[in-house]
């Protein structure tokens, strides 16, 4: 026998416990093959660079803002998202999935104007990432040198 | 007050109107509604614009088809879901009509209707309209991502449905449908711990099953003498939730019992997760399919039960509950 819904604590639990969830597998099968097909266009990339004579330091930089430019190109024409309902984390951790979240907020405040639309929403998504990608990276900068200094 | 509205002076549905977007028009009930425009900035420079397009829209197509003139409407109630109502303000700025703007979320064209019908009722108005709209990317501006951004959807959200719909509602004009305003039953802010803007179905199913409980526990009525039960924006989560709760409250809903969200697009071809949303979901659902089921004779008495999240995006991210509300009118036809 079910228990009655129509009690605030037992729907809370009710309709959480039942609520679809996303499809786990399928979805990081998806993000493997797309995310690695990007880092694999990153190689391919960076060995053409080379190939013509590029310095592998300058490459790696290149790779990065070619990568960059691609998903920007990709978002303004409404392709990006697209791929991204398929490939989810597979589109978001790469370099390319934080061009997107930049750009897109880029795009959509344009009609709020250059500087308190655009430019002040262009970080409302990666925002949070820079400061607390900067706070981890300090973080660990200080154990790296504790460590160092003490072994 | 608790009681049920029964209007005396028959409020009848002049017309109604339909606009809507692509998806809404490839979806399983795209032949019944007036206009479709496959551009989603229906020729405007931004989506805020383009809805208060799709609102003008609108209400100049209700009153070409009711026959009727800017003179002839005493008062409009209408609203949307973007800040301050101004889809709907600014699709109306043209308009010499005195306006009351109504925010009741996804519930606002039952609430507009029941507010029409009241206004008849007192005789403050012998002609009173209403309106309402929802655009997928100015919902989704306001309340989710930007539009570009990637990321994949929840199985239990919902996708706004790009929408507008306006009645007439009038107890002087010739009406060839005949359908009308027979009760009403406002609802009540009910809040029952889900806290996932994702899973807004989930969040309304109380409120609306408390609605259509106290409906049939005051009128004595029960869900089989109704042709059609149709509730707003529930969606696939939010309609199964509610079909367990009114079995709780011990009403067997019957085969006439649908939800507007689920019958707008065609859930296994359309990616739009759990089912429609938005203002304009049960606005376009009833203004184009239920009319036409009125005109058509296949329907003759339906119970509308419009239903709101009342939620914003600074209560979702202070980690509030998502209060709901379902607003029921009764529509017949003799």
């Amino acid at each position: 026998m079910q228990k009655s819904i129509l009690d605030k604590e037992e729907y809370i639990k009710f309709a959480e416990h039942r609520a679809k969830r996303t499809n786990s597998v399928k979805n990081t099968a998806a993000a493997f093959i797309v995310g690695g097909l990007i880092c694999v266009l990153g190689q391919l990339l960076c060995d053409l660079y080379m190939m013509i004579g590029i310095s592998e330091d300058t490459s790696c930089s290149l790779v990065s803002i070619s990568l960059i430019f691609l998903s920007c190109l990709f978002t303004a024409l409404g392709w990006y998202d697209r791929l991204a309902l398929i490939a989810g984390a597979g589109t978001l951790v790469p370099i390319t999935g934080f061009a997107n979240a930049v750009i897109s907020p880029a795009l959509d405040y344009k009609a709020e104007g250059l500087v308190a639309g655009m430019s002040a929403k262009m970080f409302i998504i990666a925002g949070p990432v820079i400061v607390y990608g900067t706070i981890a990276s300090v973080i660990y900068g200080l154990i790296y040198y504790i460590c160092t200094v003490l072994f | 007050m608790k009681k049920i509205y029964s209007f005396t002076k028959r409020p009848t549905i002049s017309a109604t109107s339909t606009i809507v977007g692509k998806e809404e028009k490839n979806g399983p009930l795209g032949e019944y509604f007036d206009c479709c425009r496959d551009d989603t900035k229906f020729g405007m420079q931004t989506w805020e614009l383009a809805e208060s397009e799709m609102v003008r829209m609108a209400f100049d197509t209700v009153l070409k088809k009711s026959k009727l003139c800017e003179d002839d409407i005493d008062i409009i109630f209408a609203g949307d879901l973007i800040n301050q109502c101004t889809s709907t303000s600014f699709g109306l700025i043209d308009k010499s009509i005195p306006y009351v703007g109504l925010y009741g979320a996804c519930s606002t064209f039952a609430e507009g209707l029941m507010s029409a019908a009241v206004y008849i009722e007192t005789g403050f108005a012998d002609t009173a309209a209403c309106a309402t709209s929802s655009h997928f990317c100015t919902a989704e501006r306001q309340f989710r991502f930007p539009i570009e951004y990637g990321c994949q959807r929840t199985p239990t959200a919902q996708y706004t449905v790009t929408g507008a719909a306006s009645a007439i509602l009038s107890t002087k004009a010739e009406s060839p449908s005949g359908v009308y305003v027979m009760e009403a039953l406002p609802g009540i802010v009910r809040e029952f711990g889900i806290k996932d803007a994702n899973n807004m179905g989930a969040a309304m199913a109380p409120a609306t099953a408390d609605t259509i409980a106290r409906y049939f526990s005051l009128s004595g009525n029960k869900p089989s003498d109704f042709d059609m039960i149709l509730t707003g924006d529930l969606g696939a989560e939010g309609f199964e939730l509610l079909k367990i709760m009114m079995k709780q409250y011990g009403y067997e809903m019957g085969t006439g019992f649908n939800d507007c969200g689920l019958m707008i697009y065609d859930l296994k071809n359309q990616d739009v997760g759990a089912g429609g949303s938005g203002c304009g979901c049960s606005g376009v659902v009833f203004g184009g399919y239920v009319m036409e089921q009125f005109m058509s004779g296949a329907v003759k008495d339906v119970l509308l039960i419009g239903t709101g999240a009342l939620l914003s995006p600074t209560t979702v991210m202070q980690n509030l509950p998502i209060p709901a509300v379902a607003h029921l009118v009764r529509l017949k036809k003799d």
